[in-house]
């Protein structure tokens, strides 16, 4: 085993060597650019573009055409809620999307707040999870678009997306869904699911950094985006830009290789979750597992170790790659506006760590990583003033606490 | 975020972990912070004389917060109430190379002090 060990897959994965492998030769050899129309370079690179289509087209079950490449997923919500936006906005003026969200739904969702849009922020529950029927009670004749997210990035939990889109469809409104940390980890069908636009980006299913893609629905409803990027006209005038032809092969085969593996991997991923899980929560006492305990992503275990702050726990493992919900891994000293969202507490929200699970792990690290979290834990809590004054019998509500 | 050696040295090798009785009378205690907040401190004094002649701390938070407050305890021991009193939280600052945004972290260990030693006076009767 080495270390350091890397156990942060939700931030980002490491490429699978037959990635890399792949996309190779379009550096040099190959390195052509796709949209030139009169030399072999230019179609050995197209050809390579729409291999790389096909194949993203083929894991959330679309046609090609419905693709555009873009620069990643922050990229591909900015365009969803913004082209949309922009787009229909003869129709309508509202969009309803959740507090759990990533940054760059939310953030979107407040600069199109600025400049007159109405959004709609629907709670979560305990568990993480939207109720589908808040969104069909949101829904008005002015509102253009629903964005959810498949899976969250934080607690890994799976959103009812298959009701929400029915829903959608039901009422004739648009529905985005931001899959990037669900791609290749769960099953994703646009036509089943009644999604109309999708984000997703390579480098969280094992292929590079840089990469990213809007499904857009062709037929009913044909989709139409205002773009945000003019130039040359690109992906169907939606997204100009010359095409990062080695970062779409490695997409598209990072995105066959998911398909091939995912059910196998899912497995086994379960597997040392729960086995990460259980031997932490087995000898340590008073530790809560944040968001829901089944509807949740195989590599994603969550954890709120009370009466120790989480930055603290990281600085303690330092040769493991985690992340933690508290305040202190931030700029603004607010602890994961996504724990907030589930009612967790301050305390037990700068309390969490973010375990995520890859493809490379293996058991012996898991194991390792119990070991090494058990002993961090203990030495903390006795160094804690919390942990002593609940020892003491203490119930920490009851404490009236200073400001700062 | 990347720690200063000083830092790390703390949080490695915590000076003075431990409690006192709170009940002695020799002791001042302070609390400061909040668990909401993510960090808590408890500062503990004991004084012989008008002079601070041991310390020790628990601290619930950051890495910098547990390095400040153990600073904080080898700094006050050998010093009067009043000496204590002066030691600013910049002076923690630039000693752990805190950056910007672990500056409240100092500032919980000067309020410590300072509620530790007030904690002392007001229970004896000063």
């Amino acid at each position: 085993m080495n270390l350091p060990i890397y156990m942060d897959n939700h931030s980002t994965t490491q490429v699978d060597p037959r990635v890399v492998e792949e996309m190779i030769p379009y550096f040099t050899a190959h390195f052509g650019n796709a949209a030139s129309r009169n030399h072999s370079f230019g179609w050995d690179a197209d050809k390579a573009v729409e291999v790389g289509r096909e194949r993203l087209a083929k894991i959330i079950h679309a046609d090609p055409k419905e693709i555009i490449f873009t620069s990643g997923a922050t990229e591909s919500n900015n365009l969803a809620l913004k082209g949309v936006v922009e787009m229909y906005a003869e129709k309508g003026n509202h969009i309803i999307t959740q507090v759990t969200e990533h940054r760059s739904v939310l953030d979107t969702s407040k600069r199109l707040e600025k400049s007159g849009i109405n959004v709609t922020y629907l709670p979560v529950d305990r568990d993480g999870l939207v109720d589908p029927e808040d969104v069909r009670d949101a829904i008005t004749d002015r509102t253009v678009l629903i964005s959810v997210m498949l899976v969250n990035n934080e607690i890994g939990v799976i959103q009812p997306v298959e009701e929400i889109g029915k829903i959608a469809k039901e009422k004739g409104v648009l529905f985005h869904c931001d899959a990037t940390q669900g791609i290749g980890k769960v099953k994703v069908d646009v036509q089943s699911m009644g999604i109309d636009l999708l984000s997703f980006t390579a480098h969280k299913l094992y292929g590079p950094k840089g990469t990213g893609a809007l499904y857009v629905r062709r037929k009913s409803p044909r989709v139409r985006l205002a773009p945000m990027m003019d130039g040359g006209g690109h992906e169907r005038g939606m997204r100009s830009g010359t095409l990062n032809v080695p970062g779409i092969v490695g997409f598209g085969k990072a995105c066959e290789i998911a398909m091939e593996v995912m059910e196998e991997e899912s497995a086994r991923l379960l597997y040392l979750r729960e086995r990460l899980r259980k031997g932490m929560m087995d000898s340590l006492e008073s530790v809560y597992l944040n968001g829901h305990p089944t509807r949740r992503m195989p590599g994603n275990l969550n954890l709120s170790f009370a009466y120790v702050e989480g930055e603290s726990m990281l600085m303690g493992l330092k040769e493991i790659a985690l992340s933690s919900g508290s305040a202190c891994t931030s700029a603004t000293l607010e602890p994961s506006y996504v724990l907030q969202a589930l009612g967790i507490s301050g305390e037990l929200a700068h309390s969490s760590v973010r375990f995520g699970l890859g493809r490379f792990n293996t058991e012996e690290e898991v194991d390792y990583v119990i070991g090494r979290v058990i002993e961090t834990v203990n030495r903390l809590r006795e160094m804690s003033p919390l942990y002593e004054m609940v020892k003491e019998g203490i119930n920490l509500k009851d404490v009236t606490w200073g400001k700062h | 975020m990347k720690y200063s050696d000083d830092v790390v040295d703390h949080y490695n090798n915590p000076r003075n972990v431990g409690s006192f009785g709170k009940d002695e009378e020799d002791v001042g205690t302070g609390i400061v912070g909040a668990p909401e907040c993510g960090d808590v401190m408890k500062l503990q004094l004991k004084i012989d004389n008008g002079v601070i002649v041991d310390a020790k701390f628990k601290t619930f938070g950051c890495g910098s917060a547990i390095a400040s407050s153990s600073l904080a305890t080898e700094w006050v021991k050998g010093k009067t109430l009043d000496e204590a009193m002066t030691i600013k939280n910049t002076e923690i600052v630039n000693t752990l190379h805190l950056p910007p945004v672990k500056i409240h972290c100092s500032v919980l260990a000067e309020d410590a002090i300072k509620a530790a030693i007030e904690d002392y006076k007001k229970r004896n009767g000063e």
